[in-house]
């Protein structure tokens, strides 16, 4: 981005920090973009000529004399259908060697949708993983993370959801990726012949940190014009907010702001919000489905960056490995699609909320026959059965290698329910037991 | 001339002015950037450096752009025709804005001027009234709403004239008031305006709330009791049913007025409120639901500042239906979303931290809010109330954290949902040994349930308590002895306790019976499940006693899914009756 002629150049920093720094310049508007040294930054703090920016790339090597032009503008990015199947960086500049982008600039983080024209999300996203479609059904519009440890295979899982979920696009936005998850998903998209429908905005590991805080929006900016000027279902997979959360930290860090709960800022929660919100359905039937990952650290959800994205986002995903069936697997305690009210037993089977719960509450009592068995107790005949019937619902349901649809997820748990267990011990609606109860 | 200021700084919504003349500490002002105008609230002065938290984004704004100071604060405009509409946190009327995106420094006007109502007097011309005395009424929604003397009216004034019955736009004079001497003549219209962050006292006095509320909801009515004036809060980590709670509530209260505000919280729950509310009926009076209600949604990705504002722009609107003798419930979801609007903005005038970072003066700020709720006798001997429940969202669930705390020391209810209840799938995942009703203790409630239910009640009500807290140490015991290391009696209590939770606690808010349970329904579960307590039964292992009252557990459920009194209902009630008889002693 080269000066303008008319363009003002400021030569003079006064404050440098690993993140910002900070000149005397008149005329500046808040947000608006720069370039201090060739290096992208923007505007965030002004006390009256006192201008701070954020360099995005970091702050190594800048002199107290380079040169500042601040380019008038917030960041933007260029879009049109030409950005499918592209790959950019957190600039939004294509770094897989093609050609720019001719379209239209349009502001990225733009503003919120009004909340009466939101359509109500009401179309199931079927992933095929029972674990999901079946305790945690997942509806177009709706905003979920995994939460995982960074040893969980959370990307495998996630571009398999991406590439059997029904959706016209996908835009992946990596933030802190290692570079081999990047190429793992380059490989898979273009092996499933499905690179055209995807756009991707990456900062690696081996990119700036800080860049990585333009990812969502630039994400959010595409998904927004394929869903609102092509009527489009895009699904976003943003991985990972934690290094999102981590890149928010260092800047209000660098700007001494008092840190609130894990050192994070006390924006946090409005700031994870903003992208989150983004989710939508829109009343002319393009939708934007987020799913995210948050990864963990030590499986500790009271970390502020889990525990605030579970207050925004409608429900999340939790993986864990069973130690019964040796697999990964959906665990069935915590987690939660809150919008799966809206289509189970209304776009799946009549019998699904209550097959549901009951499972789940089945499973749950073979986890306290488990505690008992470490404990050295005696088990119960219905102990015993709980503890069979858990290890085959794990295996055969709730592991993340399984593949069918609703209807077949029913019908798996009704032959659990008929092997294990007698039909008061499922308290299940009377009718449905009737129904679906497998005849001996 | 009103005064004017020059912008001097901008961090994020921070801002701030330089100013030429008087301002005052929470007034509002406008600031011009590329053509849009832009609320701000001041928050702090020094000198004439006055600081603003702006209600909208502040992208693109410069140092030496103007702002126009209005002279007043944050005030609501209140008066027929807001029942129904969605506003946003400072009333800014949702669905009279333009296209999908919300374009900043929108506003747009909360009532509607052209609306006809048909007025019908209540006062005549000699009467002597003073502030909030009720001229006339109209009728929306068919709900009776008074037309009353302003607000703001100070001292007595005589009506000199009231307009006839007939039809009437909101800015038509509708009696014309003045002093006894003829001095300072008033015109009243239908509009009135009220400074949000200031409580309305325009009642005779507050005694202490005694009327229940019914919920429909068992864990609440049955169990901790919330009252008509009374104040609670739901306070529970994400994905324990806060909002479906929430919802249920606000759905089956029996309130003349709902009032929802959505503050910082998800836009999909605000569109299941506007998808749902205008198709479900209202259970007391068979119209819908929506046409009772009032939704301020100030959701997490609208503007922190006007976050803030919501709370109390929803609590204001309450109180102009009280002081018609309404009953108003008034739901806040959630909190703590309110209390971090105020911790980001304690933070970027860097004042000294409280606890977490939060202001110091979040304790006051709380109470204060929480105090504005209440059962109050008007002017006129007519009563209304503002029935408020707040949800607080914990930071990790950890109830030990500054928000919780302070609201634990105004709110008299406290419905505490527990992670474990709701792994468990035990909804409403509300704790039934943490959680309290302080109303159970009042004498005058006490009074009024036995006149209303029966007085065996409460007693009723607390042996349950006792009984599920006995439960819970045997199940404690039973996890450290092992289920043969207890008497097979210990077996029967905690299955005694564990029929009282399924059956009377746990409610699926997504069955359609399930779903509101009222008063003389709740009051048959608890006779049943307290004769089944009662009852001694003759078993010889432990095995025996569970696989019994597993039965006994599915039949009741079933009756809790079947209709009231229907044969389906009767039907299980007597294979209930002859599962008793089989194991009965004596």
């Amino acid at each position: 981005m080269a000066a303008k002629a008319f363009q003002k150049i400021y030569t003079r920093i006064n404050q440098i920090t690993k993140a910002t720094c900070a000149l005397k310049a008149t005329g500046v508007g808040y947000d608006e973009l720069a370039t201090v040294d060739g290096k992208l930054a923007q505007v965030v703090k002004i006390v009256g000529d006192e201008v701070t920016l954020q360099v995005f790339e970091g702050t190594e090597g800048i002199p107290t004399n380079a040169e500042v032009v601040f380019l008038g503008k917030a960041p933007t990015l260029k879009v049109g259908e030409q950005l499918s199947g592209r790959f950019f960086n957190a600039l939004g500049e294509p770094i897989d060697g093609g050609p720019e982008i001719e379209g239209k600039e349009v502001e990225i983080g733009g503003p919120s949708v009004n909340p009466v024209r939101r359509k109500q999300p009401s179309e199931l996203i079927a992933t095929g993983i029972a674990g999901i479609d079946l305790n945690n059904t997942l509806v177009s519009g709706q905003k979920i993370p995994f939460f995982a440890d960074p040893d969980q295979p959370f990307n495998q899982v996630m571009a398999n959801v991406a590439l059997r979920a029904q959706t016209d696009k996908i835009i992946l936005g990596a933030m802190g990726m290692t570079n081999d998850d990047y190429l793992y998903f380059k490989n898979v998209f273009s092996n499933a012949g499905a690179l055209n429908r995807i756009v991707s905005f990456i900062n690696t590991t081996e990119n700036p940190p800080v860049e990585r805080l333009l990812v969502p929006d630039m994400a959010l900016t595409a998904a927004e014009y394929f869903a609102v000027e092509k009527n489009e279902k895009v699904l976003v997979l943003l991985t990972d907010m934690t290094s999102y959360a981590d890149a928010l930290a260092i800047v209000s860090n660098r700007m001494d702001q008092i840190p609130s709960k894990d050192s994070m800022p006390g924006s946090l929660y409005s700031d994870l919000a903003k992208i989150y919100e983004k989710a939508v359905q829109f009343p002319a039937g393009g939708s934007i489905t987020i799913i995210a990952v948050t990864t963990l650290s030590g499986g500790d959800i009271t970390h502020a960056v889990p525990d605030n994205t579970g207050y925004i986002t409608e429900g999340q995903l939790f993986l864990r490995r069973d130690s019964d069936i040796g697999k990964v697997i959906i665990d069935p305690f915590r987690s939660l699609s809150r919008l799966k009210q809206l289509v189970i037993g209304k776009k799946t089977r009549k019998d699904h909320p209550q097959v549901m719960n009951a499972a789940v509450r089945l499973y749950a009592d073979a986890a306290n026959a488990k505690t008992k068995l470490e404990n050295g107790f005696d088990l119960t005949d219905y102990d015993e059965r709980t503890l069979a019937f858990a290890k085959d619902y794990a295996g055969r349901l709730l592991a993340i290698d399984v593949n069918l649809d609703t209807t077949e997820m029913l019908d798996v748990a009704w032959q659990l329910f008929g092997k294990y267990f007698r039909p008061e011990e499922v308290n299940i609606r009377k009718e449905f037991v009737d129904q679906y109860w497998p005849k001996a | 001339m009103a005064t004017k200021g020059t912008v001097s700084g901008v961090i994020a919504n921070m801002v701030t002015l330089v100013v030429d003349g008087p301002v005052s500490q929470n007034e509002i002002c406008y600031i011009h950037t590329g053509g849009d105008r832009l609320m701000a609230e001041v928050i702090k002065v020094v000198g004439s450096n006055v600081y603003v938290q702006v209600f909208e984004s502040t992208r693109g704004l410069k140092v030496g752009a103007e702002a126009e100071f209005t002279g007043h604060m944050l005030e609501v405009t209140l008066g027929p025709g807001m029942l129904s509409h969605n506003y946003d946190g400072l009333q800014n009327d949702l669905d009279k804005m333009e296209g999908v995106f919300l374009k900043r420094g929108q506003y747009t006007y909360p009532l509607d001027k052209a609306r006809k109502w048909h007025f019908i007097p209540l006062a005549k011309p000699g009467d002597k009234v003073k502030a909030s005395a009720w001229l006339g009424q109209v009728e929306e929604n068919s709900q009776p709403l008074k037309i009353m003397a302003p607000f703001l009216l100070r001292g007595t004034y005589v009506v000199k004239s009231v307009a006839a019955e007939g039809d009437y736009s909101i800015e038509d004079t509708i009696a014309v008031l003045a002093r006894e001497d003829g001095s300072d003549e008033v015109k009243v219209n239908m509009i009135q305006k009220w400074p949000v962050k200031k409580a309305m006292t325009n009642y005779r006095e507050k005694p202490r709330p005694f009327k229940l509320l019914e919920t429909g909801v068992r864990v609440i009515d049955t169990v901790n009791p919330i009252v008509e004036g009374g104040t609670g809060f739901i306070p529970g980590p994400f994905g324990t049913g806060k909002t479906v709670l929430q919802h249920a509530i606000s759905k089956q209260a029996e309130a003349d007025i709902v009032i929802i505000a959505a503050c910082g919280e998800r836009a999909n729950e605000v569109v299941e409120i506007f998808t749902e509310f205008p198709e479900l009926v209202d259970p007391h009076t068979g119209r819908k639901l929506m046409e009772r209600t009032i939704i301020i949604a100030n959701t997490s990705n609208m503007p922190v500042a006007a976050r803030e504002a919501s709370v109390y722009t929803a609590m204001t609107i309450a109180e102009y239906y009280r002081s018609m003798g309404l009953k108003v419930l008034l739901m806040a979801d959630s909190t703590s979303r309110w209390a971090q609007a105020l911790r980001e903005m304690s933070n970027r005038m860097e004042e000294l931290p409280g606890p977490d970072a939060f202001p110091m003066d979040l304790s006051s700020i709380i109470s204060n809010f929480y105090g504005r709720a209440g059962y109050v006798v008007l002017d006129n001997g007519a009563t209304g109330s503002i029935t408020f429940i707040g949800t607080v969202s914990p930071a990790g669930g950890n109830l030990k954290e500054p928000v919780t705390e302070n609201t634990k020391k105004v709110a008299r209810c406290f419905y505490a949902l527990e992670q474990e209840r709701a792994d468990r799938k035990r909804y409403p995942a509300v704790n039934p040994i943490d959680s309290y009703s302080k109303y159970i203790e009042y004498p005058e409630f006490i009074e009024y349930i036995s006149r209303h239910i029966n007085s065996g009640w409460l007693d009723k009500v607390n042996e349950i308590k006792t009984r599920l807290q006995r439960g819970k140490e045997i199940a404690e015991q039973i996890n450290i002895l092992g289920d043969d290391g207890v008497p097979v009696d210990y077996h029967v209590v905690f299955w005694k306790s564990e029929l009282i939770d399924f059956v009377v606690l746990q409610q699926d808010a997504f069955d359609e019976v399930d779903a509101v349970t009222p008063m003389e329904r709740q009051e048959d579960i608890l006779n049943m499940v307290i004769d089944v307590c009662h009852t001694e039964f003759k078993f010889d292992n432990f095995v025996e006693v569970m696989d019994y009252f597993k039965k006994m557990i599915n039949i009741c459920k079933q009756m809790n899914y079947s209709e009231y009194k229907s044969d389906k209902y009767r039907q299980y009630k007597e294979e209930l009756d002859s599962l008793i008889a089989e194991r009965k002693v004596g």
